[in-house]
């Protein structure tokens, strides 16, 4: 039996423990705002938060997240937008609008890191996620004035 | 015929809206037809069937709003309601849009080819007026006023006079039972009283997508659903010979595995057939997918090596074809000499890899099924799904959510096809999930090309002839199976149109046969026709050695219409009307200067690395320039600091959305000049995910993209896929201006920049 926290709530899992936290999340929680994009960690839309670090969840086994506390992007907002998310919508950064769970997530873990990126700094962590619809200077400029509401 | 009918008692919005609803229907379908009645339309009714749109309005003041077309990431679920909101005075914040499921009564849903705000900015202007003036005149009834004293403010009627009001909602039981007002009848607002056409509003969705509440395809659900993952043929038309179906069983989790036939050819959106693996969660399906040990008649499409076959196409681009488009004699004015340029382009094919993969969720029950896909075609959900099992068109339900990304893949609906095969065999709903190997291993693909380009240079730099070829599998191949040439349909993406002014134009298309499934991806045949076109006029400008812009413009030639059917007989101009949409180069011109002025062209000076390259180019009715600033260093590694893109799109519904599409069309034509190419070897797709096939990220993603909309008040034209044909040729332009190296072959990754 694995043992996990999901958005502040315990869960317990008796499935495959190879089984991808993504599948998981999506598939049996029903949690389904964090998205399958590739399945081998190279887009990012399936990132969530593993204690406060933003992980590939289509790579992380259930075997890895036994033990952690998961946030995904249905919690970031439980309890009001978070900067970053009004931010978002400010720049009307969405097109399509499915990897932007992903770049949420990914960029609040930046933030919060480093609340005041650089253009290299943004590049370096937010390169590993895919916006096919091609938002990425929006997705720049969001961050930008979520950092900024921080100041 | 337009007929606008008040159809409150058909219950076309069952579910919907309450009891009482008020519903207004602009039916562009023949008056008989709607008379009678007929719930769908037989194919034959559908082929001249119009768009039509719907609003319905609650007694408690809610407008509801039918988007009858996909969303993948255009807005279009939004922007075209938001025209019809303008229209009937809406308050917008009281709007809701409402997903229309696939129903010819809507007329074509197919959402692709730039064509949502295009095609329904009349009607749902219409639509929208049409309801006004029924609520203005149950409000001048109810107060024994004429109507032409009333007027309204946001979703109320009002009456100066004597200071009346009435809401919306509270008009509504009235406004019923009026006659529908006749075309003539309608009043349209001035466009200076416009709240929301030409101000946009955000995507309706925009906070959902934000905090992870949208529902996708990818998310749909229903109890006791079962996921299915499927292995297909690796090569086009092939069948399965044999396979273990024991070990999946093995894993946990998989219920069973169930055979998929092949298509009969032509493959259409048939599903490609193969072995579905059935079980509790995606994982497991696809876990025990990997266990089927598949044995594969793989078919005659085995043959397929791009390798090979690139010699083939260009081989054919190097003798005379068939004539697309002629002026004049190009041949005469060959032979009278100047200086001759002659050049060769070869583009891949590309996946469109969508953000969300193909998916479907389907629930065949007793003779019906239900299916949630996400289609950028419902009623395609419907005909393939119909055939395939056998029964009625009406018995299939096609509901659309939200689609990740589309970009013309989604309007192939196998993969929902599969969904409803296999519910009806399992006996529970199923769902399909496509990994992204799937999507990028079967593909409708975008057409592989070869090109051939030859001009005379007269006296003064100008050609006195251009003859051109292009030579790629075309998409009837997908309909049918004999088909080798280029439909009139991909002529006149950017080939058969070429706005030069030029004495003698001749172009030319040669056949090839397809290997791999073809279809339509963001802009299609434009991409390889403009590519080439552009690349080669500014090869012209150097040989001629002018500046491109001045010599764009010489080329270009004097404003003026240009009747392109006169020399291009078959010329469908997009399916827009001669006087409506002209193909006029006064438009072209202007865009060119635009974007040239904005981007500092006549400033720049390029140097060792640092370059700047335009190109611009009509498609989907939409004027657009894009000057593109490279910097590539010693390593040959490019960076783009800038874009500068000029549009004239007419008028532009929502103008911030716009800008998001051409910002996008430039990181989507970054990838396909960059990186983008799918190959085969024996057959076989050799690439399969982001790594084989990358596409733009952030790193590599023009910095900064300006979009300048030109105001227009020209009807109407397509913003989803303009942008994207100038890129690559702007891009190389500006490699040849920083570098000296001429591009003819995409993607760039193959290409040696290094200093």
């Amino acid at each position: 039996m694995i043992e996990l926290k999901v958005n502040g709530v315990q869960r317990s899992f008796d499935g495959e423990p190879a089984m991808p936290l993504l599948w998981y999340l999506r598939d049996i929680l029903g949690l389904t705002g964090t998205k399958f994009g590739c399945g081998m960690a190279l887009c990012g839309a399936c990132t969530v938060h593993q204690n406060g670090k933003a992980i590939r969840s289509c790579i992380t086994t259930m075997q890895r997240a036994a033990g952690t506390e998961i946030r995904t992007i249905e919690d970031l907002s439980a309890h009001g937008l978070q900067p970053v998310q009004t931010a978002w919508m400010e720049v009307n950064v969405p097109q399509c609008g499915y990897c932007q769970s992903g770049q949420i997530m990914q960029a609040a873990a930046l933030l919060h890191e480093k609340p005041h990126p650089t253009d290299a700094d943004i590049d370096d962590i937010m390169s590993g996620n895919i916006c096919r619809c091609g938002t990425y200077q929006r997705i720049r400029a969001a961050i930008k004035t979520a950092a900024g509401e921080r100041a | 015929m337009n007929s606008i009918t008040n159809v409150s008692r058909r219950g076309f919005l069952q579910g919907i809206l309450s009891t009482g609803a008020f519903v207004i229907s602009v039916q562009l379908l023949p008056e008989s037809l709607f008379a009678a009645d007929v719930p769908v339309p037989s194919p034959a009714d559908k082929a001249t069937l119009h768009p039509s749109v719907y609003v319905g309005i609650d007694p408690d003041g809610t407008v509801y709003i039918i988007a009858h077309r996909s969303e993948m990431g255009t807005t279009s679920r939004t922007s075209v309601p938001l025209v019809l909101a303008e229209e009937l005075d809406a308050d917008w914040s009281r709007v809701k849009v409402q997903q229309a499921i696939g129903d010819p009564r809507y007329g074509s849903q197919d959402t692709d080819g730039s064509h949502s705000i295009r095609e329904f900015y009349g009607p749902m202007r219409e639509a929208g007026a049409t309801a006004r003036l029924m609520l203005i005149r149950a409000a001048a009834q109810q107060w024994g006023v004429p109507e032409g004293e009333c007027t309204t403010e946001p979703h109320t009627v009002v009456h100066k006079a004597s200071g009346k009001k009435a809401g919306y909602g509270d008009l509504v039981a009235a406004a019923a039972k009026q006659p529908v007002p006749k075309k003539e009848e309608l009043h349209f607002k001035p466009k200076s009283a416009w709240r929301y056409v030409g101000k946009g509003q955000s995507s309706c969705d925009l906070e959902d997508i934000c905090t992870g509440k949208a529902k996708f395809g990818m998310d749909s659900h229903l109890d006791g659903m079962v996921f299915a993952s499927i292995e297909h043929p690796p090569v086009l038309g092939g069948k399965v010979k044999s396979y273990d179906d024991k070990a999946p069983l093995q894993v946990k989790g998989v219920q069973k595995t169930i055979l998929i036939e092949p298509f009969t050819p032509p493959h259409h959106f048939q599903p490609l057939g193969g072995i579905a693996v059935i079980a509790d969660n995606t994982w497991s399906a696809m876990q025990g997918r990997k266990k089927l040990k598949p044995v594969w008649d793989n078919g005659p499409h085995a043959v397929y090596d791009s390798a090979e076959y690139k010699k083939e196409l260009q081989a054919t681009a190097r003798k005379p074809c068939k004539v697309a488009r002629n002026i004049g004699d190009v041949d005469a004015a060959f032979a009278q000499g100047g200086k001759i340029l002659e050049a060769e382009y070869y583009l891949p094919h590309l996946a469109h890899a969508s953000m969300e993969t193909p998916v479907a969720l389907a629930n065949y029950r007793d003779g019906k099924v239900e299916v949630w896909a996400s289609t950028q075609n419902p009623q395609g959900v419907q005909e393939v799904i119909s055939q395939k099992l056998g029964i009625p068109k009406e018995s299939v339900v096609c509901h659309v959510p939200l689609l990740g990304g589309g970009f013309g893949r989604k309007s192939k609906p196998d993969f929902a096809a599969e969904a409803a095969i296999l519910s009806k065999q399992v006996g529970r709903p199923v769902k399909v999930v496509w990994s992204r190997e799937d999507d990028i291993r079967f593909d409708y693909y975008h057409s592989v090309s070869a090109l051939y380009l030859k001009a005379a240079l007269g006296p003064n730099g100008l050609p006195t002839a251009w003859l051109q070829r292009s030579v790629f599998p075309p998409i009837g191949s997908t309909f049918d199976a004999n088909a080798t040439y280029g439909s009139a349909g991909e002529m006149q993406l950017g080939w058969a149109d070429l706005p030069f002014n030029i004495a003698n134009i001749r172009a030319e298309n040669g056949p090839a046969v397809a290997h791999v499934r073809i279809g339509w991806l963001r802009s299609v045949a434009n991409i390889y026709h403009a590519f080439a076109a552009h690349s080669f006029a500014d090869e012209c400008a150097h040989a001629a050695g002018r500046d491109s812009v001045e010599y764009l413009l010489d080329l270009i030639g004097p404003p003026r219409i240009i009747d392109v059917k006169a020399s291009a007989p078959e010329y469908e101009n997009y399916g827009g009307s001669p006087t409506d949409y002209p193909l006029d180069t006064a438009r072209l011109r202007h865009v060119l200067q635009v974007a040239a002025e904005k981007s500092g062209w006549a400033q720049f000076k390029p140097s060792k690395g640092k370059g700047v390259g335009i190109a611009a180019h009509r498609s989907f009715l939409t004027y657009v320039a894009t000057v593109v600033h490279v910097e590539i260093n010693d390593q040959g590694e490019i960076r783009i600091p800038r874009v500068d893109t000029a549009v004239d799109a007419g008028l532009v519904v929502n103008p911030e959305a716009t800008r998001n599409q051409f910002e996008g069309a430039a990181v989507f034509g970054n990838s396909l000049t960059r990186f983008g190419e799918i190959t085969a070897t024996n057959g076989v797709i050799d690439q399969s995910n982001f790594d084989s096939y990358p596409v733009t990220r952030m790193n590599e993603a023009p910095y900064k993209t300006n979009v300048y909309l030109v105001e227009s008040d020209a009807p109407p034209a397509g913003v989803g896929e303009p942008g994207v044909p100038p890129f690559a040729p702007a891009l190389c332009n500006a490699i040849f201006s920083a570098t000296g190296k001429r591009i003819r072959e995409l993607p760039l990754s193959k290409a040696n920049l290094a200093a």
